[in-house]
């Protein structure tokens, strides 16, 4: 129980102080997940359009298949996208280990089943109550797709928001391919296993509360931006 | 005259020039753990500019990375799985740089009763006879290696319920005999830098067959072409400086002196050896 | 608007799963007036409309617009019984066919308000679609497949869970829709307003087009034993 107060303790302290290494590595933890955020949901969401909206003979084995990728083990995904980067991997030209921008491609990887997964439920649902109305408004296979991803917007931030907290959380996959490096590819979980490895539990828990902490306040805004709780709205 | 200008152009740019390299090094849990790098580091970054970034990992995990080209460099300390690094074509040569002992950890009331043995070999014959629990990195590092070696001297084979292997690294392993009570091999500067030591207490130490030494392998740039081996070959002429000598010599943990720095002025042949 | 009418259908049948939900039929339709569809609960009425607009599978026999088959589509509309709401503002749900047939937004969202005020809406035209009542909703789904100027709009019992006052709004808002030109082919269970509003009637009975008649001769007298049972309140199977 001394550790958890001791962690609060240091959680206070790191940031009543803007200790300078604690923003380094909380602006590059929120960098590296909204980015992968962003580029997950650019390719989740149309996907789960599609998959709810067209109707072609594998679609029940890939959303299967999706729903089992949702339990990936991210270091599986680190290792592997760790050997496709590697200098001696097929993308190694590239030159993208020990980056964020590595770390940015593994939570992509991570994070689009889930998002996906999620989106499809909702869009498959409001699909079933569009669909003769949109049929009967002779809409394109484009033009609906829209239409259900445009009246879907908040279930589809749900997605979204469960896929920041997958993100933001994660540690395996970063630490792989990324490396853990001081002042370069160092966030806010790998420094937690930094120091939990080092035996100094306090700063481990200030660091997590702070995580927690960060995941709140982004989700807090976001429902906030999005008006969710307003009545009636949807 | 111009022979002044002329140094002075050479000096603004070749300081210009150090002040852009970053270099990767893969090095052991245990060289982080101990402390020493948070040490070394700003000082070979104002003595040469390069930006050391450290991948710490153990140094099965180092030897494969920079077997694979992504790393410039490694600094671990195991003599078997250097030399076949070497001999494979993947690192220059092998360069001693410093060493320092492995020591046995273990819970303060000491069950196994190795406070008194007579050997490292003894008190791990000990704690195997008392089937005391004993935590075992088991990740294929040096310390790794050493502790598996040890027991092949002591003829026994670490097996049963006593014998945990965790899988880690040095912090972590620490972390784990801390919650158990059992019996470690770490490395001296790990143990005395860990902040969470619980009721594990040092031991035994003193063995010669305890030495650790870290050894500094430049990855070869005729197998990988892109590694940056003017950076790697600068920051092993600073690692083997007399500035590196003064502060690994002059590190303290608790006041005591961890590390000894035994690095010669030549490298050593390709594959052969100036560390003992 | 483009000639869809008179359209001709032959021996058209549309299924489930081996299930047959109407046909096969043979029918006409000509411009002008309304055309309801009567029958017991179960005879394939909504099936048929839904066939003859196209969002039930045609599976056998031919259905023939005067137009092509695209032409026919972008010039028909329908309204179901419960009407969809999309998730928009009222405006939008009513400008959201004009804008996807490729109609600029800033006209798609005037003529949009215009309908509004033709069916007495206008004062919702900010407000969420899925806030309105029943009767609100179905006035908002007829704004809604009128203002695209269909030349043929089917109506699936459009004011089956409506109250007088409503009904009344609507059946007034139809009769204008026919007097602009547009076809209308509806089903209902309410007989009065089947005598009401109908130029012909159809009489459904097992999926088959049982009678087909004007309205005045139909009422008058039906031809068949069944039509003037169920004319009578009789139950008919």
């Amino acid at each position: 129980m001394n550790d958890l107060w001791a962690g609060l303790v240091e959680a206070g302290r790191l940031l009543v102080t803007f200790d300078a290494d604690l923003l380094e590595i909380t602006f590059r933890s929120l960098r590296v997940t909204l980015t992968a955020l962003a580029l997950a949901s650019l390719i989740a969401f149309p996907l789960a359009a599609l998959l709810a909206v067209r109707r072609f003979r594998l679609r029940r084995t890939v959303i299967a298949l999706l729903n089992a990728l949702m339990g990936l083990p991210p270091v599986v995904v680190g290792l592997i996208v760790y050997i496709l980067l590697s200098r001696s991997g097929p993308f190694g030209v590239l030159v993208l280990l020990f980056t964020p921008t590595a770390m940015i491609i593994a939570q992509v990887v991570i994070i689009v089943p889930l998002v996906a997964s999620i989106a499809h439920q909702s869009l498959r649902d409001l699909w079933s109550e569009y669909h003769d109305l949109l049929i009967s408004m002779n809409a394109t296979p484009r033009q609906r797709i829209a239409a259900i991803l445009w009246d879907s917007r908040r279930a589809l931030l749900t997605a979204a928001l469960a896929g920041f907290g997958r993100a933001i959380g994660e540690v395996g996959a970063i630490m792989i391919v990324g490396g853990n490096i001081d002042h370069a590819t160092r966030v806010l979980t790998t420094a937690i296993a930094l120091e939990t490895g080092r035996g100094d539990f306090a700063m481990a828990l200030g660091l997590g509360f702070v995580l927690i902490a960060l995941a709140v306040v982004v989700n807090l805004s976001i429902h906030w931006l999005g008006r969710t709780e307003v009545e009636a709205r949807w | 005259m111009r022979g002044i200008i002329a140094i002075a152009i050479t000096l603004v740019l070749s300081a210009s020039g150090a002040m852009a390299a970053e270099v990767r090094v893969a090095v052991t849990t245990s060289f982080r753990d101990s402390g020493l790098s948070d040490v070394l580091l700003p000082a070979i970054a104002a003595d040469t500019g390069l930006d050391v970034q450290l991948l710490v990992v153990g140094t099965g995990q180092a030897l494969r990375i920079a077997a694979a080209g992504d790393v410039d460099a490694v600094l671990v300390h195991s003599r078997a799985a250097e030399e076949a690094f070497v001999a494979a074509g993947h690192g220059r040569h092998r360069r001693a740089i410093m060493f320092n002992d492995f020591v046995l950890i273990g819970p303060r009331d000491d069950p196994a009763g190795i406070g008194n043995a007579t050997g490292v070999v003894d008190a791990l014959a000990r704690i195997a006879g008392a089937g005391a629990t004993f935590v075992s990195r088991g990740d294929d590092s040096g310390t790794h290696k050493a502790e598996l070696g040890l027991w092949e001297v002591a003829g026994i084979i670490p097996h049963g319920d006593w014998y945990r292997e965790v899988g880690a690294g040095m912090g972590t392993a620490q972390n784990t005999a801390s919650g158990l009570d059992a019996y470690l091999l770490s490395d001296r500067a790990s143990w005395l830098n860990f902040r969470n030591p619980g009721t594990l207490a040092l031991l035994f130490a003193g063995d010669p067959l305890l030495a650790n030494h870290y050894t500094y392998i430049p990855v070869d740039p005729a197998r990988h072409g892109h590694v940056d081996a003017a950076a790697a070959a600068r920051l092993e002429d600073w690692l083997t400086s007399d500035a590196a000598r003064v502060l690994i010599d002059g590190y303290r943990i608790g006041g005591e002196q961890v590390f000894i720095f035994d690095a010669v002025a030549r490298p050593s042949v390709r594959s052969g050896s100036a560390t003992p | 608007m483009v000639g869809l009418l008179p359209m001709r259908a032959r021996g058209a049948v549309t299924r489930r799963r081996d299930k047959v939900l109407a046909g096969p039929v043979d029918l006409d339709l000509r411009a002008g007036g309304i055309t309801v569809a009567i029958g017991p609960n179960g005879s394939g009425k909504t099936s048929l409309l839904r066939m003859l607009h196209g969002i039930a599978r045609l599976g056998g026999g031919t259905i023939d617009w005067t137009c092509n088959l695209r032409q026919a589509r972008a010039g028909q509309a329908f309204v179901f019984q419960r009407p969809v709401m999309l998730r928009r503002s009222v405006l939008a749900n009513v400008a959201f066919p004009l804008r996807l047939s490729g109609m600029p937004r800033a006209r798609a969202r005037a003529r949009a308000r215009e309908w509004l005020g033709r069916v007495g809406l206008a004062n919702a035209a900010d407000r969420p679609a899925t806030q309105l009542s029943g009767g609100e909703g179905q006035k908002l789904a007829l704004a809604r497949a009128l203002a695209g100027n269909p030349e043929v709009l089917f109506l699936d019992e459009p004011s089956a869970s409506l109250d007088g006052r409503a009904t009344r709004e609507i059946e007034a808002i139809l009769t204008d829709a026919r007097d602009a030109g547009t076809k209308l082919v509806m089903s209902t269970h309410d007989m009065g307003q089947a005598r009401r509003l109908a130029s012909e009637v159809w009489f459904l009975r097992g999926g088959l087009l049982h009678e087909s008649a004007p309205a005045d001769a139909f009422f008058a007298g039906p031809a068949t034993a069944e039509a003037r049972a169920f004319l009578n309140g009789d139950i008919v199977e």
